[in-house]
């Protein structure tokens, strides 16, 4: 037996493997004492290393630092920093403003921010206090001793009772159960509700009371805390008597994590590793790499334009103020003298006016822009959440928002990047039929599961086999009750995978984390064959006779994608060793070397082309030399500290060789629920799809096909290894290119000849293996070539299959979509682990709950429970967060270029002596209080189509692709705009105060009336464009548009109506209430707002008449459906009333 | 952000042990069915249209156009009349003042120019003085006084406000009131005759009280109050403004428009918006039903000339105004809403003859889409 081996020669074995270059490696690796225990002298130097505590810290600051921390973090941000700078020009020289007007609306940021973050800290604070207070069990001096969690040290043996969680993260050493094993479930961790079996070290499964605990010495080497929750590498090296101490090799299945809970299992005794900060959990929590959305790239660049335009206009009036200030009796009048100190002329002086006409303009730039984004995406996807649509009844769960900052980028989406297993099919597996021998077996009355009483018998389709065959067919459904990981669970209650296998003795489930394995052993129960349980390394099997057989498991060779297959080693009553494995086709094919191949394969192939997933099964013999071999190698590989997985897999190489064929399996996935309409709407909305799958292409094609992704026109382009077999991958590519670019030709040729038909649309398939030829950098440097041939195919394919794919390789495909040319907007969505590398390359990364585990949810920006929620994701919240967003953005600009631009030409007729048009009040409220809710909520709330037809007319999707609304056209548009309603302002009241009176007892207004007049133009006008674009008029709109231009007036009316004690100036007075008794001002306002909203109004109704977008059609469509609808209710009840 | 992840926090699901990302376990949320949460609120769907804004251009048209004829109409109606006194060229009267102006004269410099009316001014006239290219509205200028000594804070009679600079103290006393604003107070003296067709020369009655508004004059200026009645007594420790002739309780002999409270001060004190602007210097008010406020004929206007604009190329105006509901003589407005009108009318064409052509047009296409 293998592992009753003695510890010295696998020490050997060690110490032979890694000879000295081990030893500089130990820096990366620690070791913990188990209980604080030294070893017996002259073994090793006992160094007591320092490790933290278990307080965990996810808090980020603390009462003391919380007001220096956190202010540096938000003056990080460069919106920030500016009006600081900002603030502190005003502070330090004489502006024309007064510092309150940014200080404030800074001071109001930073404070809500603030708050907001302490609120958030606070509560960590709290959860982190509860989880630091809670009391652990903890081993000393062979007595259970309680403590609070934050004072668990590594090293120390903790006691873990059923259902408890883990407070640390630990190395299993006994349970309560002999076998040494506990159930685990990782469900707040990864999600995965299913329950995990974790294995105690052989040699330290029997230490199960405190006593026996305190008499264990032992040490564990392992590696420093790494995020990786699957990967674990560490040695436990247990001294006893003897001089030698024992060493054991230990894995991801011997470590118990922090967050995890203990199941099924009365009470486990570990020793911990990691603690505080450096448990898996801990460090998983490290945010990731931000994405930056498309929108907020234009932001940011039409900021800089900003800038420019706010440098190049303090620039001019500085240069223009020195021009004009060159007469002395201009710079400085009789009546209007400087004091002694502003005699002083310096250089310094043009430079400090300079600033002082950058104070002045600077609220051209936005400060309230960052926030209302912030809040708008904030808010904005709870919308998201909220969707009852996107709520799955069977999960219980509706979609997850991980990141608000992408919103708008759902609506920018032009490639999606879709997984096939789990996404685009249910991930329900059942099991069709198997294939013995070139046999085929179909279990009938598959009843989703539930087997019906006396359905145990066979179809058998081609000729009973005979005795050599009834000896393989046994020995076929054997292997599979043998060769998976599947654990029955003898409960109800349990999330996930449940399958009830009636046993008489009650309600057992099969579990495990992957359904096809759950598939195939019920298959295998309805052909007869039932696997009861695995109990003292035996696995039980319940036979067509209704004996029991009983093999003991002596190795498992787990599954992996690279592999694609697994293998389990066992030893039958009769003391026979097989190996038996099972996995994809191209993974046992070649390594079989006898059987009925070609039968097998043919079948395998008609499966795959239904669109069924097939799994090949093999065996073989093993001797005994055979099988201590196989152990050392395994063991070998398994003790290594260092590329212990490339070790393994070698070993899984050397021992998965010479098998014998048995036959295939087929399982069926069916495609999820509207997978194919969605496809098909996606599709319709411009994207292109491609199906990034590790699956063979066979069975991809076929969900493909299915899926209406390919359909029965589309002609299909393979670039495969079947076929660059062939010909060499120059000329298939050539080939293909060839064939692509000639009916792009052709389609010019029609649209010219006007006939649109349906032109003909083409799909790519292409494997793994062909793809890292094409991205292979070659020597001569034309690697580029075939990258650009094969994108240039890519972009004339409606779509895409890409199979055989290695999870990496799905990433590299997104990342060459990603960066070439055109730099489209990907999305990958996924629900496996493999998944992740591509969800979080791509631009938006959707996770969809599956059953495979929860980490392409935890990994993802957004979470949906099915793929048909896509649709609505991106064709109704993805369209209406762009276009909210970018009205947003680009009415953030008009209105502060419509606010400032009077400023700067008040400029001209104020001897360029930086003069505020505006009070300090409407300075400081106009982008916080009279503007801004308005737009917040118009980019919550704006629906400029129904919902309804959004998704029923995926097309219009294409109207906002490229980011079209905020293009620099459009982006020109409304800065002109802007400027154009600033002259309309200006002017207008520059006529109206033109040297003459307006008002019926004579008296004059001064300039604070010119600015108030000013300024009541600009709120009504900025506010009343706003409302000419809302499409979508609810209550709380008519609310907030009515409320903002109310608040507007009843302010003004205050500030102005009262002689306020505070302030040393008087200046608005009245003025408000004088101007509004003028009936010219009255009508100078109206005739201003007028004038400025008519260009808009005209350029809308003109554009919308003569080149409609499809958009703009939709809606003047339904508006006269709705008129005839609304004429037809009429007209009904109207002869309804005769009628009576 | 990371904002996303907290929103879910604060949710209420903390799963203790798990610290700050458990919200991933959460379980069952059905969301609320909601017609907001929804976004199926009912609303109100407008679409601006050619057809639907038609309608509204002509109205704007419609309602322009009268609007701008009587604006100009009544504008046109308005009698109006500026004389230029500032006599930068040898042959204005006011030459010999402007030429040899000095602060401290101590002998005014009279002139006076004549002039006659066409026309009568029937209702009230309104006598107002011109300046050109004074930049009152200048940031130094605008900022120089201290409105809380011009209501009456004692505090700041004595102790004027920084932004008073340089016209804050003049020899240690602080100047009342202070600032260059009172400092450069419009002091020319303008005086109106009437030349009867006799011979004999009659002043015109001119009205000081109202030129100011009365929320300035009540409130926003106050004399400050001692416990002498007596603004001499209260103003004692002050100096004048350096400008002035006269302190600034001197300045008239009525104690309701002495001091501060001087409605001339108040209206100067209110910055004009333009470097050319007009204020109100005062009101010659209708004696009778029967005859005009000023009848057709010669007119003397008498000008004490104090106020020196020469140096910073200024103008001086004396402007009569007859004064009607929109106030005086202004075409802007009238000629505005005229073209307004005219340009809605004419989109107003413009687009019904493209909702005609193009609306059934692809309202038709869209049916057969």
């Amino acid at each position: 037996m293998c592992t009753k081996r003695s510890g010295w020669v696998r020490l050997l074995y060690y110490r032979y493997l890694y000879p000295c270059t081990g030893e500089e490696n130990w820096v990366d690796s620690r070791t913990v004492y188990i209980g604080h225990r030294e070893p017996p002298p002259g073994t090793e130097a006992y160094i007591p290393q320092r490790f933290p505590d278990n307080r965990i810290v996810s808090s980020k600051y603390t009462f003391w630092n919380f007001v220096p921390k956190n202010l540096f973090e938000q003056f990080r941000r460069i919106a920030n920093f500016y009006f600081l700078i900002i603030f502190l020009v005003q502070l330090i020289i004489d502006t024309p403003t007064s510092p309150i007007t940014s200080g404030l609306p800074l001071f109001f940021v930073i404070t809500v921010t603030a708050i907001k973050q302490g609120y958030e800290d606070w509560l960590r604070h709290k959860a982190d206090n509860a989880v630091n207070q809670c009391p652990v069990h903890i081993i000393q001096h062979g007595k259970v001793v309680r403590k609070q969690s934050h004072k668990l040290r590594v090293g120390d043996i903790v006691l873990v009772k059923e259902d408890e969680t883990f407070p640390c993260d630990l190395i299993l050493l006994s349970t309560s159960r002999d076998d040494g094993t506990c159930f685990v479930t990782t469900a707040s961790l990864d999600g995965e509700s299913s329950h995990k079996t974790y294995y105690a070290v052989q040699d330290t499964k029997s230490f199960n009371t405190e006593q026996e605990l305190d008499t264990l010495r032992a040490t564990i080497e392992c590696e420093q805390p790494q995020p990786d929750l699957y990967k674990f590498v560490g040695r436990i090296n247990i001294y006893q008597e003897r001089d030698e101490p024992i060493a054991r090799p230990l894995g991801s299945e011997n470590v118990l994590l922090r967050g995890a809970t203990l199941k099924n299992t009365e009470y486990v005794y570990a020793v911990a590793i990691y603690t505080g900060m450096e448990t898996k959990m801990a460090l998983n929590y490290q945010s990731k790499s931000q994405k930056r959305s498309a929108v907020e790239k234009s932001m940011n660049a039409f900021l800089i334009v900003y800038l420019c335009i706010l440098l190049s206009k303090a620039l001019i009036n500085t240069v223009l103020k020195y021009v004009w200030q060159a007469n002395p009796n201009r710079d400085e009048p009789w009546y209007n003298e400087k004091t002694e100190s502003e005699r002083q002329r310096h250089l310094i002086r043009a430079f400090t006016d300079f600033l002082a006409f950058m104070v002045l303009f600077n609220y051209i730039i936005p400060v309230s822009m960052y926030v209302t984004v912030e809040m708008q995406k904030f808010l904005g996807s709870y919308f998201i959440t909220w969707d009852e649509e996107m709520f799955d009844d069977e999960i219980g769960e509706g979609a997850l928002v991980n990141t608000s900052d992408l919103n708008e980028e759902l609506g920018q989406v032009e490639y999606i990047f879709t997984d096939k297993t789990g996404t685009l099919t249910e991930n329900n597996m059942e099991f069709i039929e198997c294939c013995v021998d070139g046999h085929v077996y179909v279990p009938h009355a598959i009843c989703n599961g539930q087997i019906l009483p006396g359905a145990l018998g066979i179809d058998m389709i081609d000729s009973s086999p005979g005795p050599d065959g009834k000896e393989h067919e046994e020995l076929f459904f054997r292997a599979l009750c043998l060769c998976h990981t599947v654990q029955v669970k003898e409960e109800e209650t349990v999330d996930g995978i449940k399958r009830g296998i009636h046993q008489g003795k009650g309600t057992s489930f099969y579990i495990s984390s992957s359904p096809d394995e759950v598939a195939l052993v019920e298959g295998m129960k309805r052909l007869g064959f039932t696997y009861l349980r695995l109990k003292d390394n035996h696995m039980e099997i319940l036979n067509r006779e209704d004996e029991i057989e009983r093999f003991e498991l002596l190795e498992v060779l787990n599954f992996d994608s690279v592999r694609r297959r697994m293998s389990v080693i066992v030893r039958s009553g009769t003391g026979e060793l097989y190996l038996f494995c099972k996995g994809a086709d191209s993974s046992i094919f070649p390594r079989v070397i006898s059987g009925k191949v070609e039968q097998v394969r043919a079948r395998v192939e008609h499966n795959a082309v239904e669109g069924l997933r097939t799994l090949c099964v093999a065996y073989k013999l093993l001797t005994f030399e055979e099988y201590q071999d196989i152990c050392q190698l395994l063991e070998t590989a398994k003790l290594a500290l260092q590329e212990r997985d490339k070790k393994l897999a070698e070993a899984y190489d050397a021992i998965e060789r010479d098998f014998i064929l048995l036959g295939a399996t087929a399982v069926e996935d069916r495609l999820q629920d509207k997978a194919a309409d969605t496809i098909e709407s996606l599709h319709k909305a411009g994207m292109k799809v491609w199906v990034l799958t590790g699956d063979k292409m066979e069975t991809a094609a076929a969900t493909c096909y299915a899926s209406k992704l390919f359909r029965r026109s589309t002609q299909i382009l393979e670039l495969t290894t079947k076929r660059t077999e062939e010909q060499n991958l120059h000329d298939v590519l050539f080939d293909l290119s060839r064939t692509v670019l000639r009916q792009h030709g052709s389609l010019t040729r029609d649209t010219f000849s006007g006939l649109s038909n349906e032109f003909q649309d083409y799909g790519l398939i292409i494997d793994g293996a062909t793809l890292t030829a094409v991205m292979k950098p070659d020597q001569d440097g034309s690697t580029g070539n075939y990258k650009e041939i094969f994108l240039e195919i890519c972009r004339n394919c409606s779509a895409v299959l890409c199979c055989r794919m290695a999870p990496l390789q799905k990433a590299q495909i997104v990342k060459l979509i990603k960066f070439s040319k055109e730099h489209p907007i990907t999305l990958a969505i996924g629900d496996g682990a493999n998944d992740v590398s591509m969800i979080l390359e791509a631009h938006v990364g959707i996770g969809i709950m599956g059953k495979e585990g929860r980490q392409a949810a935890r990994n993802s920006d957004y979470a949906i429970p099915k793929f048909k929620h896509l649709k609505k994701m991106l064709l109704v919240h993805g369209h209406y967060y762009y276009i909210r967003i970018a009205e947003l953005v680009q009415y953030f600009f008009y209105k502060n270029v419509c606010f400032i631009f009077p400023q700067f030409l008040y400029q001209f007729f104020c001897g360029f002596s930086q003069q505020p048009l505006y009070d300090t009040a409407y300075l400081t409220l106009y982008n916080i209080s009279f503007t801004s809710l308005p737009i917040l909520l118009y980019s919550l709330i704006e629906q400029h189509i129904n919902m309804d037809i959004l998704k029923r007319d995926p097309s219009l999707y294409r109207d906002i692709a490229k980011n079209s609304l905020l293009r620099w056209r459009i982006f020109i548009y409304w800065t002109f705009l802007g400027v154009f309603d600033a002259v309309v302002f200006f002017f207008g009241a520059y006529f109206l105060f033109d040297n003459t009176t307006f008002t019926s007892n004579g008296q004059m207004f001064g300039n604070w009336t010119f600015g108030t007049l000013v300024f009541t133009v600009l709120v009504f006008t900025v506010t009343l464009k706003l409302a000419l674009d809302t499409h979508y008029w609810t209550w709380i709109n008519h609310f907030v548009i009515w409320g903002s231009l109310l608040f507007y007036v009843v302010f003004s009316l205050l500030w102005g109506g009262i002689i306020w004690p505070f302030l040393n100036y008087q200046r608005m007075y009245y003025v408000f209430m004088q101007m509004l008794s003028s009936g010219p001002a009255w009508l100078c306002i109206i005739l201003l707002i007028t004038v400025s909203l008519l260009p808009d109004v005209v350029k809308k109704v003109m554009c919308r008449a003569l080149w409609p977008t499809t958009t703009e059609r939709i809606q003047t469509k339904r508006k006269c459906l709705n008129v005839e609808q609304s004429t037809i209710f009429m007209l009904s009840q109207t002869s309804s009333s005769i009628s009576f | 952000m990371a904002s996303g992840y907290s929103a879910k926090e604060e949710d209420g699901h903390h799963s203790g042990a798990l610290g700050p990302a458990g919200g991933a376990a959460v379980r069952s949320r059905k969301p609320d069915n909601t017609a907001f949460k929804q976004q199926r609120l009912p609303a109100w769907q407008p679409i601006l249209t050619a057809g639907t804004v038609l309608p509204a251009f002509f109205i704007i048209g419609l309602l322009f156009i009268p609007i701008g004829i009587g604006l100009y109409v009544t504008s046109n109606n308005i009698r109006e009349l500026q004389i230029d006194y500032t006599g930068t060229e040898s042959s204005s009267p006011c030459f010999a003042c402007s030429q040899n102006y000095s602060w401290n004269m101590t002998t005014p410099c009279v002139c006076s120019v004549s002039f006659s009316l066409d026309q009568p001014f029937e209702s009230n006239v309104f006598m107002y003085y011109g300046l050109s290219n004074f930049y009152q509205n200048h940031r130094r200028y605008v900022k120089s006084r201290d409105d809380s000594q011009l209501n009456g804070n004692l505090n700041s009679l004595k102790e004027p406000s920084k932004e008073c600079e340089p016209y804050r103290t003049n020899d240690g006393k602080p100047i009342a009131p202070c600032g260059a604003i009172a400092n450069s107070l419009f002091n020319d003296t303008l005086a109106l005759y009437y030349n009867d067709p006799n011979g004999t020369e009659t002043q015109i009655q001119l009205v000081k009280r109202g030129i100011a508004w009365w929320t300035d004059k009540h409130v926003k200026f106050r004399n400050p109050v001692g416990d002498d009645s007596n603004l001499t007594a209260i103003f004692q420790g002050t100096a004048k403004p350096v400008n002035w002739q006269k302190p600034v309780y001197e300045l008239d002999s009525d104690p309701e428009n002495n001091g501060f409270i001087n409605e001339d001060l108040i209206v100067w004190m209110r910055t004009a918006a333009l470097p050319t602007f007009r204020k109100l210097y005062r009101i010659i008010e209708k004696n009778s039903s029967t005859s005009p406020t000023l009848p057709r004929g010669n007119y003397t206007l008498k000008i004490t000339y104090n106020y020196p604009v020469r140096s910073f190329e200024g103008r001086k105006r004396m402007i009569l105004s007859t004064i009607s509901w929109m106030g005086g003589k202004n075409p802007f407005l009238g000629i505005a809403y005229i073209t307004v009108g005219s340009i809605c009318f004419f989109l107003g064409v413009v687009l019904l003859i493209i909702h005609h052509k193009y609306g059934s047009r692809s309202s038709s296409a869209d049916l057969t889409h």
